[in-house]
């Protein structure tokens, strides 16, 4: 009895909680991308093996190192940094030199999070911050879409291996992504081939089916919030269905905008990125259509075939904003919250 | 009685239920403690004043204060004894306050004599509020809130129906279970007071479907013609929050910095409820309640009828504890305070006596916190639909006015869902409570500025006086 009257635990309620936990929470995301990330390496081959494997230690590195030199507490076991690599590496082509992808893995982490003031803090999305600024930077490298080669697990692309700050060389196969030969030629690629991914195009952007797999897994373990996938997507189908009824010819029809590009990886793992979206439902819905909206006019109106990860970065831009307008109604009041 | 209802409020939590342990064993009487101590203070409002001096012989449900004012209960004696004195004993607050320390005479029989019956039937709405202000009966639920100041109708305002709160929704606690099933009747004879004196034209009891035994039981009981009906919710923390019950089963939201009263209900425990039918009809004060003992920590868990005033020492030692118990706590695990003295007693408002061992590491206190990654559980949570996450970011920078003009800070009554939910492990419950108490705090010394520019200002008197002098 005395012994307990010294060692009395105070401590405020709730006395239990949920056990969630943010480290749970992104390393579940890491599980939910390993079916993309595993399809992307049987695609792929070596080239995707190295490039993610490169974006993930540049982001986790790039973190330690952050922490390191601030003097703060190591954060890499959140696994945050490991989420941002892997979808960093995700959105990349995969014959992309392996120095720029050091070097978008590093911004990505640096100036995308760190330099807000770390996890939770960040306005955008680092992952595509990182890749914002490679294809800004190497617009050439960031648009070079080789074809699978079969000899895929034992050669890697010439390019991959560059060295840092020199003009990669490009093996002569190139082919064009299917929104891409949509776009400039009004090629139109089957949709058996958009779902399961046997396309070209980023790491993995390409099988839709295996990230909609990720994505239930999350939504089930609640860690997703399925309103924001649901109203881009079908933002997209309306918007797009329209113009396409408008001029079948000259606009690609909604599934085709479904399913090509980043739009499926974007909108299921990107937009839903917590940090980035609005808090509130309504809101969320909101920043959906938002995005959804943008996606297809850049797509459409803009000079490039691909618009997924700028509509994502404005609609992070957004959604403080949206916050802002969009509060819930306090039990017991009639006005919203300022 | 309806099953499997639908009534409902929005948001909330499901914690686990943790009532397995104690939900099936009967009410047993606890014994006394070597010496019992009455705090004068067991409710909102002015402590009560003492009537016995020390030295004095009591007997058992003796009236040993007196309410002082209207927002005060009556004390009674816990057991027949001498008042051996009157003196400061530790509270669940953290703050010393006044108690009259009673040690029980051995050989007594405890036998509580009657006192002046106040008939449910012929009693007037005033002497029922009378009654019960005599009673010393407050919220048992835990708010500890007088019973007869809710009852006492304001100019202009009316109720139309009494709630009963049999929700029960904290784990681990069973005191209203047991009580719904083993006394119903007295929930019935309590009723037609608190009808009387309200004027409510009907009654429902609102029960959590994880009691649907306690709702047969009680729907059984019913008596005939009685308006009273009772009403199954879904289980659901913080279904027994009295704006959550009123807006479960009325519909009706209180609106903000409001009572009840306002959307003309009137919501009281059913424990509570329970007890002005047991003791109002024999005149009888409240000198015991019923307390689940239960927790990981407790070896002898059940639902005992514990006297006021008994120290938690005694009951920890009376009830057996585990080895490595660690952490103990008044009330449920959401809302429940953690005690810092095992010489705290059990007052009206203790519903449960919980003991947790060093296993029950609470993920929330115990592992590593995470900056906020607004993820909106916390919003999803929210039984009053404020934003926690926006609040809690608020209160981290000390905007303890932007926290309550902007976003509703005062309407928080700290449940503990946002808490429960996070992630990140932020203490966001505590951080309200504090910029609460900060902002009351700084209401009443702006008050107290106010009222000291109105008077003649004291500090100039010696100034002058001074002066004066300098020129004399």
């Amino acid at each position: 009895m005395k012994r307990l009257a010294k060692i009395l635990d105070i401590r405020s309620s709730p006395h239990v909680a949920s056990g969630q936990s943010v480290d749970v929470i992104m390393f579940n995301v890491v599980l939910a991308l390993l079916p993309v990330t595993a399809f992307a390496v049987y695609t792929f081959g070596l080239a995707a093996i190295l490039t993610l494997a490169t974006a993930v230690a540049s982001c986790v590195g790039t973190e330690y190192a952050l922490c390191r030199f601030t003097g703060r507490e190591t954060s890499i076991g959140d696994w945050s940094s490991t989420v941002t690599g892997i979808l960093y590496g995700l959105t990349l082509p995969p014959s992309l030199a392996l120095w720029m992808v050091a070097v978008g893995g590093i911004i990505a982490v640096s100036l995308g999070k760190f330099l807000f003031g770390g996890l939770g803090y960040n306005p955008f999305n680092p992952a595509l911050v990182g890749r914002t600024v490679l294809q800004a930077t190497f617009p050439v490298a960031m648009t070079n879409w080789p074809a699978t080669p079969v000899d895929r697990f034992t050669s890697v692309p010439s390019s991959t291996l560059a060295w840092p700050f020199t003009e990669p060389a490009y093996d002569a196969v190139s082919t064009a992504t299917p929104l891409a030969s949509w776009k400039f030629e009004q090629e139109m690629t089957d949709t058996g081939d958009l779902l399961l991914g046997t396309v070209s195009g980023s790491v993995g952007e390409t099988c839709t089916l295996l990230i909609l797999l990720g994505g239930l897994y999350l939504v089930a373990r609640r860690m997703m919030n399925w309103r924001i996938p649901v109203a881009i997507l079908l933002t997209v189908a309306l918007f797009s269905g329209l113009l396409n009824l408008s001029n079948p010819k000259h606009y690609a029809d909604p599934l085709f905008m479904w399913l090509s590009g980043g739009l499926m990886l974007g909108s299921v793992f990107m937009a839903t990125d917590m940090v980035g979206c609005p808090m509130t439902h309504p809101g969320c819905v909101l920043y959906g259509i938002l995005i959804g909206v943008l996606v297809v006019v850049i797509r459409v109106w803009g000079g490039m075939p691909e618009g997924v990860m700028y509509a994502i970065l404005l609609g992070n831009a957004a959604s403080p904003l949206i916050d802002n307008w969009i509060q819930p109604r306090v039990y017991g009041t009639t006005g919203n919250q300022s | 009685m309806t099953l499997f209802s639908r009534k409902t409020f929005a948001h909330g939590i499901h914690p686990p239920g943790l009532k397995d342990d104690t939900k099936g064993l009967p009410i047993r009487q606890f014994p006394f403690a070597p010496v019992l101590v009455v705090p004068l203070s067991q409710h909102i409002g002015k402590p009560a004043v003492p009537v016995v001096r020390e030295g004095q012989e009591v007997i058992r449900g003796q009236c040993i204060a007196q309410p002082d004012g209207f927002l005060s209960v009556a004390m009674h004696a816990p057991a027949s004894g001498v008042v051996r004195r009157i003196g400061l004993t530790p509270s669940i607050t953290g703050r010393m306050t006044s108690g009259i320390f009673i040690e029980p005479f051995p050989a007594s029989t405890q036998e509580v004599p009657e006192g002046t019956p106040c008939d449910a039937a012929t009693a007037n709405p005033e002497e029922i509020v009378a009654a019960i202000q005599q009673a010393g009966v407050v919220g048992l639920g835990g708010a500890g809130f007088p019973t007869h100041a809710k009852l006492k109708m304001p100019e202009g305002k009316s109720v139309d129906t009494l709630l009963v709160n049999g929700a029960e929704c904290e784990p681990y606690l069973t005191t209203d279970h047991r009580v719904m099933l083993e006394h119903s009747d007295d929930v019935f004879a309590g009723i037609p007071y608190l009808m009387r004196a309200t004027g409510a034209t009907r009654t429902i009891i609102g029960v959590e479907a994880n009691k649907l035994d306690a709702a047969a039981v009680l729907n059984a009981a019913i008596p005939d013609g009685a308006p009273i009906t009772v009403e199954t919710l879904p289980v659901k923390y913080p279904q027994g929050a009295e704006k959550m019950l009123i807006k479960a089963l009325l519909g009706r939201e209180v609106p903000s910095g409001g009572f009840p009263l306002d959307v003309h209900a009137i919501c009281t425990n059913v424990t509570t409820t329970a007890e002005i039918g047991r003791l109002l009809p024999r005149g009888l004060g409240i000198q015991e309640r019923v307390v689940t003992i239960g927790g990981p920590g407790i070896k002898n868990k059940g639902n005992y009828r514990v006297p006021i005033g008994t120290p938690l020492r005694f009951v920890l030692e009376w009830a057996g504890m585990e080895e490595n118990l660690t952490r103990v706590f008044l009330g449920g695990p959401m809302m429940g305070q953690a005690v810092s003295s095992l010489d705290i007693p059990i007052t009206k408002g203790s519903s449960g006596v919980i003991g947790f061992t060093s296993c029950e590491s609470s993920p929330l206190n115990d592992s590593k916190h995470y900056p906020c990654i607004r993820c909106g559980y916390c919003v999803d949570a929210c039984p009053i639909f404020l934003n926690p996450s926006q609040l809690g970011l608020l209160a981290e920078n000390g905007e303890y006015l932007r926290m309550s003009e902007d976003f509703h800070l005062m309407d928080c009554f700290e449940c503990g869902c946002c808490t429960f939910v996070c992630p990140s492990h932020i203490q966001l419950v505590q951080h309200f409570r504090i910029a609460k108490a900060a902002l009351r705090k700084a209401k009443v010394e702006a008050k107290a500025k106010d009222d000291a520019k109105d008077e003649p200002k004291p500090k100039d008197e010696p100034k002058a006086e001074a002066k004066a002098k300098m020129l004399a």
